[in-house]
């Protein structure tokens, strides 16, 4: 059980910030996830909270009591890193035990927590093995019933699938995120995998150059990301962004092509101090009926099969910036073709070329 | 640009095999990805067809004609590498006019102005052109080494993991743009990775390897429709596919410890009594009216589409659904699976 506020935390190294100062409430029982490119403050911020990094400003509380000076192991908070430190002579039901040993409860109690947290894991069968006879997966699970055992008031993860192959990876993130929903405990979990973060976080922290650029829910983050920045960095591929001029209820955008604004965004748009704005859509919001209708038109540059579905890659003008759009597989089209299309018009977002704001939609109480 | 062929390759590093009878061959202008994982022997295939590794057996071809006596310099392939092999010290154009200074080519200045131009205006890397090398990002690292190949006219591209050291936005950008250019170019290529997302968005073939040996070799659609084994089956494809035991009796398909059974066509009559039953995510899909029932155990919202676990007794069925869904963790969910798309190999893996 843990509810963990963190106000105006910061860290800075000298006069250079790791972390712009922010508040921050994480509710008990919530996964939290810390996002970001390398360099971008979260597994500092990660470390201030568990007590592994002072900070040089703000408070932080564990439920309601100030934790800000006090050292780790008093923080009631279990690590689990992206490097499984396991101790490689013991035995996994060893490693497994060692922090309850290390506090002294009776063989008893460890016994039984043991047994629970092999079963949650699905690692009974393992109990005898030592580490280095384990694959990276199982390696890992024994990682996470050494931290679940103790029972702590939360939980803080670094990258904890970062050194998986690709096809462990996809499954333990189903197998902690199962596990989470198990135990509830408060988890604060960083990556730099936008994927890892959609499909684990209750909520996310999208951070880049110290600073939280936006919190919300997966489907927040992705449908209404609050600048550029999250624009792109969330989903695969990004958002496509492009730079037009507003005029007379239109966006020209490059070569030649008119996007119609939707009504609803006409107030926001008339209001931008400059005519330059950028028109914002995710691949799945390029409607390509048949390449052959649609008010937008580009040229092919390349296109790709991804399995059960094909990206297109289209260019509006020569040497331009290069758009992406989601289609059937069945959709392949020569380079150099022109093809037509449309926008989903509830999917479209625009942009503030100058605050790199999301523009937000005036909603009338009339 | 040449055709080129594999003839039975072997290789022995001491008593480990690292190829075991590889054959394939490249047509002119073919973009051809060896996928597999670390140890298949994909980087050994390719170092062998450079000339930079002598095979034990098994011979390379080039338009036809044995080339295993000729020098790497004879075969004149072209070599793109994961870590950027730039000199640091140069500009970018000095680094892509290097190959043409070689003492071999002795290509004129003004030529080598005109190549060098044309390389970097494919590769949007023109602006560059005076920069110092190591004063460039990774991304325009790996552009100036793949200009570096494509400035001379090569038998071949050899390209060894080219977009591993990039993170995951330029590694998308850059394959886009690998793409375009070997298709507006036509030029025979090699590829090695083991992402199976950049071999099937790029590829023309692909050949999967494991274990010094080719598993499979067909266009991206085929090995992903009709994978020859389960390891090519679960290679590729995101999420997995769903592979599950189960047994045949009375023209009926029964997964043990579940309630999931699927009346067979007559097509199907020739199946053994006990396979391995494969069903991509795509292919399991909710629907009101669905034929069968299942738990919601599991809801990870990806943004442009949703995969669902969906517990059907013991084993759990993973689909995926594009958009956002309305269902809830926990709540009963009717689904259909698209018979026609099922996929069946026997308990050793090979497809039936």
């Amino acid at each position: 059980m843990a509810t963990i506020e963190l106000h105006q935390v910061e860290k800075k190294f000298g006069s250079l910030h790791a972390v712009k100062p922010f508040d921050f409430t994480i509710h008990d029982g919530e996964f939290i996830v810390l996002l970001g490119p390398s360099g971008c403050g979260k597994t500092t911020t990660l470390r201030m909270i568990a007590g592994l990094e002072t900070v040089t400003g703000g408070r932080i509380l564990l439920n309601g009591a100030d934790v800000t000076d006090k050292p780790a192991r008093q923080r009631d908070i279990a690590m689990v890193f992206q490097f499984f430190a396991l101790y490689p002579h013991m035995t996994v039901r060893e490693n497994i035990a060692f922090p309850l040993q290390a506090q002294g409860e009776k063989r008893a109690l460890i016994d039984q927590r043991v047994a629970e947290v092999v079963k949650l894991l699905n690692i009974d069968s393992l109990l005898q093995f030592r580490p280095g006879s384990l694959s990276g997966g199982d390696r890992q699970r024994v990682a996470l019933a050494r931290a679940l055992v103790r029972r702590p008031a939360a939980f803080m993860m670094d990258e904890p699938l970062g050194a998986l192959d690709a096809e462990f990876r996809e499954a333990m993130r189903a197998e902690i995120k199962r596990l989470h929903l198990a135990q509830n405990a408060t988890t604060v979990y960083v990556t730099h995998d936008q994927i890892e973060a959609m499909a684990m976080g209750d909520r996310i922290v999208v951070m880049s150059n110290a600073v939280v650029q936006q919190v919300g829910t997966p489907v927040e983050v992705y449908n209404n990301p609050s600048n550029l920045f999250v624009a792109r960095f969330m989903g695969s591929p990004g958002m496509n962004l492009v730079t037009g001029r507003y005029a007379n209820g239109a966006v020209n955008l490059p070569g030649g092509n008119q996007y119609r604004v939707p009504d609803k965004w006409k107030p926001a748009l008339s209001k931008l101090s400059d005519e330059e704005v950028i028109v914002g859509f995710r691949p799945e919001a390029a409607v390509v009926p048949d390449g052959q209708h649609g008010q937008l038109i580009a040229q092919v540059y390349a296109s790709d099969l991804h399995g059960a579905y094909s990206i297109l890659h289209l260019a509006f003008d020569e040497q331009g910036q290069i758009i992406h759009a989601r289609a059937n597989r069945e959709t392949l089209y020569p380079i150099g073709a022109s093809i037509h299309f449309d926008l989903n018009s509830d999917m479209v977002r625009f942009f503030d070329p100058g605050t790199e704001s999301a523009l937000s939609l005036e909603v009338n109480h009339g | 640009m040449a055709e080129i062929e594999l003839k039975n390759l072997t290789k022995h590093f001491g008593r480990v095999p690292a190829l075991d009878g590889v054959s394939f061959d490249l047509k002119d202008g073919e973009f051809f990805v060896l996928l597999g994982p670390t140890g298949a022997g994909k980087t050994t295939t390719l170092r062998v067809i450079a000339g930079l590794e002598k095979q034990d057996g098994g011979s390379v071809l080039f338009n036809g004609q044995p080339a295993d006596a000729m020098t790497p310099a004879e075969r004149d392939v072209a070599f793109v590498f994961q870590q950027y092999s730039l000199y640091p010290t140069m500009s970018v154009y000095d680094n892509l006019a290097f190959p043409l200074r070689s003492p071999l080519r002795k290509t004129p200045e003004p030529d080598i102005k005109k190549r060098v131009e044309e390389a970097a205006d494919k590769l949007r890397i023109s602006h560059l052109l005076t920069r110092k090398t190591g004063h460039l990002s990774g991304g325009e690292m790996q552009r100036v080494s793949i200009g570096r190949a494509i400035v001379r006219s090569p038998q071949i591209f050899l390209m060894d993991e080219p977009l591993s050291n990039l993170d995951a936005k330029l590694r998308e950008a850059l394959r886009v743009e690998l793409k375009h250019l070997q298709k507006t170019q036509n030029s025979t290529t090699l590829f090695v990775t083991h992402d199976q997302v950049e071999a099937l968005t790029m590829a023309d073939r692909i050949a999967v390897m494991r274990e010094g040996r080719i598993v499979q070799t067909g266009a991206p659609q085929d090995i992903y429709d009709r994978p020859a084994t389960t390891f090519v089956a679960q290679l590729v494809g995101t999420p997995r596919i769903n592979l599950l035991e189960a047994s045949i009796q009375e023209g009926t398909l029964r997964v043990p410890n579940s309630p999931l059974q699927v009346p067979l066509s007559d097509m199907d009559g020739r199946l053994p009594p006990s396979v391995l039953l494969g069903i991509r995510p795509e292919d399991v899909q909710p629907q009101s009216d669905g034929e069968f029932t299942g738990e919601v155990a599991l809801i990870e919202p990806l943004g442009v589409e949703t995969v669902l676990h969906i517990r059907v007794g013991g084993p759990t069925l993973v689909s995926i659904v594009p958009g956002m869904t309305d269902l809830k963790r926990g709540s009963s969910v009717r689904y259909g699976i698209a018979r026609d798309r099922l996929h069946f190999f026997n308990p050793e893996g090979l497809r039936l």
